[in-house]
């Protein structure tokens, strides 16, 4: 029914569960008011579950969500995967345009190499099997961002299948555990990109911009072992330190490197799975659990209430909260799939099969890829929990939130403070600080040096704790801080001071 | 000179016999001449004039290119040719002009050949009469030929043939080699220049005769002179085998569902979006594609379309696409056996019977006759074989009759050396279109005077 489901999504917090699967999802705490874009291993946005009303009415059995996600990622590679136009985010319209991208006739595909290197280094960190013959096909849909009607994906026998990813779920009082968890890595493909249609309502026309038609995409496919909007959550930005890590994608979901889109069902434990729709648009990770959640729910009430869950795609709209079906009367799309004619398999090898005087520059040796494997972020969380003593749920918050693993190393350079302490003042005070004022680790007015001075003076017993944290406040521009110190000097003066100009100076050494 | 071998005008272009220019004016003013065989869809008069400057700037020099250089080419209209209009014969195409050339051109222009036109064809070359482009039929020339007319005795037919003339004789060494544009390019160098060796040994040959390939629907003569060529293949002491080609019945259909669902897929570009014909409805993106598309394409094109959606459908997959590349792969078996049984190049007939008249042609559908006429010549498609139509001897009717010679895959060169001495045997005579000819002269001698008189 449309309107209680309105209701809960114009409410504008975080959704009460009906009680899920026993273990399947962790929840704690109260909402709090932060606008982060990722799940953090420190502060939550979760909740507890909980009954809801119909619930308690009706008796009913438990209900169990499972959630399962495709994800595109853009490939960070200079040239296009078929053709050799530049890949660049915000160039003028139809400026990065080749002959194949516009599918004039008679223009063919041409693998790019970079892209195929790209696609065996995420499977093998991914866990993956690497496919050594993998296939091309057309899939085919009339569509104005799809010039020649067909894109060319890989969905016989894609380049890696069968992997994994574990990500870790906080949990328990304070969060203080890390639970791992692991979602199947179903496959990875090579496909195009489609350009941009924009739409322009006015006017009654729609404009195309092709600088994104045939960007290689890496096509990863989650298997529904996911039973929540966090796990998703979770799991995605882990793909996304994944990816960074390896550089064969930038993953900034806001720029549209990173697009996930979530197949969700309900039923009840013990049962077959339930009809499953597809959710998409989501561009953030935030969105992205919202979306889930809210979802879930809709079936569960739709069910409960007696009706039936439709096979369709549903879009979700993120200031009403809430998702709405995208169906056309058209009925479901059939894409014609083919071999793409104009590709040969694509053929991989490694160390035993190599023949013998090959072209290095012709082949690619998947041994070779996986020695030279970047290090990846479960690696590095293991290596900051052994080398500075730091519990597993701080090394994902140092992860998880942009720039701040490397300003955490900047300071431990620049201090001799022990690691603890700087550990406890990063992730507690400093970054408090910037979750209260809704800032990036890039924005931060305390720089790394600074932080580690204050440190130092804290180590050597010069300022007290208290005092440190005053500092900070100052540094920080909290008004009630400075206004303090402004309150200090003027009394030192005699109240003959005038506080404006006092507050010039002040503002001139901190270099505030 | 305009009868002569290719090999034959190359030489006189290095003597000085006669320059580019002047070779490039005879063929334009013939080309003029027998406008109404409607052979070419485009005249790039001022291109070919201006390549043949350049070409006799460089026979000047001694700095000639080759043996094309300074020779007219035709190119066949689905071809690119950047700066000049690529219709594909189509209304889709009309006004379409590429930014490139296809590989193949560029190819021929780095010889330094001059590029006289663009040639007619089906519409997006979809039949095998040259009869069903936006721009009406060719008419074989063989029709005004003084052969044909000589045993009619009556006024000449509008007849059909491609209006393919490429190249004839030995200068394919110029297009050989990789094509780096395309990914299924077979990466081997060819060296040039590359020159087809003289055939050491006859008697060294083995010859196969496809036995499947004697049709009922086969003329007499054709079957007579298959016969004659396998009997002279004999007489030099080659072997000359049967062999059986056992799913030959099956190739047909076979290739009528792959060939249409690639159809149906590659014209899914054609939307009138980035190039070509679009339509004037812009209610929204779905009429727009479907005006457009019917606009655009004949119903032939439209026709083939069709049917291979309707074979890639999900629940057709199977049934037809999937099918039709089994059989493919025992067809493509079927040519491996042959070949293994020590033949090395088998030889058919190319075409059913000599060219029919157009009226009769039209009396069946393009389907029906693509099908028909296309039965000795499309299984090597399928097979990924190299095949070469050689000239025999003109019928009765004084109509030229053609065999086709069918080689192992990646054999091209033992194929086209077996063809040349073949065709060095039976000397196919020159086409006689003397009448035309003589006009030619008297139109080329005005030229002449005024392409001095451009020159200052």
């Amino acid at each position: 029914m449309a309107a209680p489901m309105l209701r809960w999504g114009c409410r504008g917090r975080r959704w009460a569960f009906a009680r899920v699967d026993g273990g399947s999802c962790h929840r704690r705490g109260a909402p709090t008011g932060s606008t982060s874009n990722q799940i953090r291993g420190e502060s939550s946005v979760a909740q507890q579950p909980l009954h809801t009303a119909q619930k308690t009415r009706k008796g009913e059995h438990k209900w169990a969500a499972v959630v399962g996600l495709e994800i595109h990622a853009q490939i960070s590679s200079n040239s296009k995967l078929f053709s050799g136009s530049q890949v660049r985010f915000s160039a003028p319209p139809n400026s990065l345009v080749s002959f194949f991208d516009a599918s004039l006739p008679g223009t063919l595909p041409v693998l790019n190499r970079r892209c195929v290197e790209a696609a065996v280094m995420t499977g093998l960190a991914l866990n993956c099997h690497i496919n050594k013959k993998s296939l091309f096909d057309r899939k085919h849909y009339f569509y104005a961002d799809l010039p020649a009607g067909y894109q060319i994906t890989q969905q016989r026998l894609p380049i890696a299948v069968n992997g994994s990813l574990i990500y870790g779920v906080c949990a328990g009082k304070k969060q203080s555990q890390v639970i791992p968890k692991t979602v199947r890595i179903k496959q990875i493909q090579l496909e195009q990109d489609s350009g941009k249609s924009l739409h322009d309502n006015l006017r009654s026309q729609t404009l195309i911009d092709l600088n994104r038609a045939g960007v290689g995409l890496l096509e990863v496919v989650l298997e529904p072992d996911m039973s929540c909007g966090e796990e998703a959550a979770t799991a995605v930005r882990e793909l996304q330190l994944i990816l960074q890590a390896l550089g064969t994608s930038q993953a900034n979901m806001a720029e549209g490197q990173l697009r996930v889109d979530a197949n969700i069902s309900v039923h009840h434990p013990g049962e077959p799975l339930g009809v499953r729709t597809e959710v998409k648009n989501l561009n953030s990770i935030r969105f992205l659990a919202k979306a889930i959640d809210y979802e879930i729910q809709r079936q569960i009430n739709e069910l409960e209430n007696g009706g039936e869950i439709l096979n369709e795609t549903r879009s979700f709209h993120h200031k009403l909260g809430c998702t709405m079906s995208m169906r056309d009367k058209e009925g479901k799309q059939d894409y014609r799939f083919m071999p793409e004619p104009n590709l040969p398999p694509l053929v991989l090898y490694d160390a035993t099969s190599l023949p013998a005087g090959a072209d290095p520059q012709q082949v690619i040796n998947i041994d070779q890829i996986r020695e030279t494997l970047p290090e990846l972020p479960s690696v590095t969380r293991e290596k900051l929990v052994q080398q500075y003593g730091m519990l597993l749920e701080h090394s994902f918050t140092l992860l998880n939130e942009v720039g701040l693993l490397e300003f955490f190393q900047n300071v431990i350079k620049e201090t001799r403070a022990e690691p603890k302490k700087v550990t406890s003042w990063v992730l507690n005070t400093f970054l408090g600080y910037l979750k209260q004022q809704n800032l990036a680790v890039s924005e931060s007015p305390v720089t790394p040096s600074a932080l580690a001075e204050l440190l130092d003076l804290l180590d050597s017993r010069t300022i007290s704790s208290s005092a440190a944290k005053q500092v900070m406040d100052v540094k920080n521009r909290n008004p009630r801080a400075i206004n303090k110190l402004i309150g200090l000097v003027r009394k030192a003066t005699q109240s003959r001071a005038d506080p404006v100009m006092i507050k010039e100076i002040l503002e001139k050494k901190l270099s505030l | 000179m305009l009868g002569r071998s290719l090999r034959e005008v190359s030489a006189a272009l290095k003597q000085g016999q006669i320059t580019p220019t002047e070779l490039c004016q005879k063929c334009l003013s013939l080309i003029k001449k027998t406008k109404f065989l409607n052979a070419y869809i485009t005249v790039s008069e001022e291109v070919a004039l201006k390549q043949a400057e350049e070409s006799e700037k460089r026979y000047k020099n001694g700095q000639s290119l080759g043996d094309l250089d300074g020779i007219p080419i035709a190119v066949k209209d689905n071809f690119s040719t950047s700066g000049i209009e690529t219709t594909c014969a189509s209304n889709m195409l009309k006004g379409y002009i590429p930014p490139y050339n296809a590989t193949v051109v560029q190819k021929l222009l780095d010889q330094g050949a001059l590029l006289m036109g663009k040639t007619n064809l089906d519409e997006f070359a979809m039949g095998s009469g040259s009869t069903d482009g936006v721009f009406g039929p060719v008419k074989n020339p063989w029709s005004y030929s003084k052969q044909y007319r000589e045993k009619r005795k009556q006024n000449p037919h509008s007849e059909n043939e491609d209006s393919d003339w490429l190249i004839t004789g030995g200068s394919s060494g110029a297009l050989a080699g990789p094509d780096p544009r395309d990914s299924t390019t077979v990466h081997e160098p060819i060296n040039k220049p590359f020159m087809l060796p003289s055939l050491a040994d006859v008697s060294k040959l083995c010859i196969g005769i496809p036995k499947e390939y004697l049709v009922p629907e086969l003329s007499s003569e054709v079957q007579s002179l298959w016969s004659k060529a396998a009997d002279l293949f004999e007489s030099e002491g080659a072997k000359v085998i049967e062999v059986s080609l056992p799913h030959t019945s099956y190739s047909i259909v076979c290739y009528h569902v792959l060939c249409t669902s690639e159809v149906a897929s590659n014209m899914a570009r054609f939307d009138g979006l980035q190039y070509g014909h679009r339509c004037d409805i812009d209610v929204s993106t779905e009429a727009m594609y479907a005006a457009t598309r019917r606009e655009g394409f004949n119903d032939v094109v439209r026709g083939r379309i069709l049917s291979g959606n309707f074979f890639l459908l999900k629940e057709n997959y199977e049934n037809y696409f999937v099918k039709a590349q089994k059989v493919r792969r025992l067809i493509a078996n079927d040519f491996v056996n042959a070949f293994n049984s020590g033949v090395d190049v088998l030889l058919t007939p190319t075409t059913l019977s000599e060219a029919v008249p157009y009226l009769e042609f039209i009396k069946e559908d393009n389907r029906t006759r693509s099908a028909q006429d296309d039965i000795f010549t499309q299984a090597v498609n399928m097979a990924g074989l190299p095949a070469v139509s050689i000239p025999v001897a003109l019928s009765n009717q004084g109509l030229p009759i053609g065999l086709q010679f069918i080689g192992r895959a990646f054999c091209d060169q033992q194929l086209l050396t077996v063809a040349k001495w073949f065709e060095k045997q039976v000397q196919f005579p020159v086409i006689q279109l003397q009448e035309l000819m003589d006009d030619c002269s008297a139109v080329l001698e005005n030229e002449k005077l005024a392409s001095v008189s451009l020159k200052q």
